[in-house]
């Protein structure tokens, strides 16, 4: 009890802005360090796995394109729970971190977009189709874009946080829409091979390569989270700063 | 039937996209860390610093 009381009280510390300062500079070289470490083993395994019987080497692309898609993904997740944080505890660093994350999620949504556009014009013989899935993770990239711009629109932070959280939440609903439209709908796009019921149908060849890249893709998606908050949190202090500064300018000219 | 261009097309974006995310950032980083140290020679204070000032 006591020891689970303590546990939370250190998470709760952590939600300040300066302990996550001194966080982040503690954990940012290492977690740089991890994520270069095994993207690097992850492009080695995938230049080394065999190419696939029909793919042939464009196989290669689906070692991008399924993290790129999954991340874009979760870090739309990251960004409703902080809309959470944001609308029920309504603590600051929620904020900072929904904020922080939707270029991140919009530049990893564009990939798995592109990546997937590249590999459907050797394989399926088209560029693009309007089917429930590409569809469904094109709306995500919108959603990402009106996201960032509503973000920035007002220059009080405080103002636009709850607008951004709520939209935010409204739009979790393409995540499960996302996941699930390959199997409510007769899409183009193949259904689950790695996440689903009786396990992955992928060759361990291609899974491990695969697998291998998802963790260093997350991990740098982690590393430039964190990364983006602290940026965050310090212009939020600059403009803070600004204010006291112009203000006491302002009493000395009286 | 050869598919190479396709692969190395993918990884080029997706390089190119994640360093211009990536130097985004440092630039962001680089920008607030100047911001705040001008400030701070300045003797502009947080409001949080300026109360813990006081106490001491």
């Amino acid at each position: 009890m006591t020891e689970a009381v303590s546990k939370a009280g250190r998470w709760i510390d952590l939600a300040n802005p300066t302990r996550f300062i001194n966080f982040a500079g503690i954990v940012l070289p290492w977690l740089v360090g991890i994520t270069l470490l095994v993207l690097a083993a992850g492009l080695w395994m995938s230049f080394q796995a065999p190419d696939d019987y029909q793919q042939g080497s464009t196989v290669k692309i689906m070692f991008i394109h399924v993290p790129f898609a999954w991340l874009s993904m979760m870090c739309y997740t990251v960004m409703s729970i902080s809309a959470i944080g944001t609308l029920v505890w309504r603590h600051p660093l929620a904020d900072v971190s929904a904020k922080a994350a939707a270029p991140i999620g919009a530049a990893f949504t564009a990939l798995a977009l592109i990546t997937g556009s590249l590999w459907g014009k050797p394989m399926w013989g088209t560029w693009w189709v309007w089917d429930a899935r590409l569809t469904s993770v094109f709306v995500l990239f919108l959603m990402y874009l009106g996201i960032i711009a509503l973000t920035r629109a007002m220059d009080d932070a405080a103002k636009s946080s709850k607008a951004t959280a709520i939209l935010t939440l409204v739009g979790f609903i393409n995540i499960p829409i996302i996941k699930f439209s390959v199997d409510w709908w007769n899409t183009l796009h193949q259904p689950a091979s790695v996440i689903r019921m009786g396990g992955p149908t992928i060759h361990p060849s291609l899974l491990w390569p695969l697998l291998v890249m998802a963790v260093g893709f997350t991990l740098l998606f982690f590393t430039l989270h964190i990364m983006a908050m602290r940026n965050e949190i310090w212009r939020r202090r600059v403009v803070a700063m600004r204010r006291i500064a112009a203000r006491s300018a302002e009493r000395r000219g009286v | 039937m050869t598919h190479t261009a396709f692969v190395l097309a993918s990884y080029g974006v997706s390089i190119a996209v994640l360093v211009a995310l990536v130097g985004w950032i440092l630039i962001d980083q680089r920008t607030q860390r100047l911001a705040l140290q001008e400030l701070e020679t300045r003797g502009v204070r947080r409001r949080s610093e300026a109360r813990t000032d006081n106490a001491s």
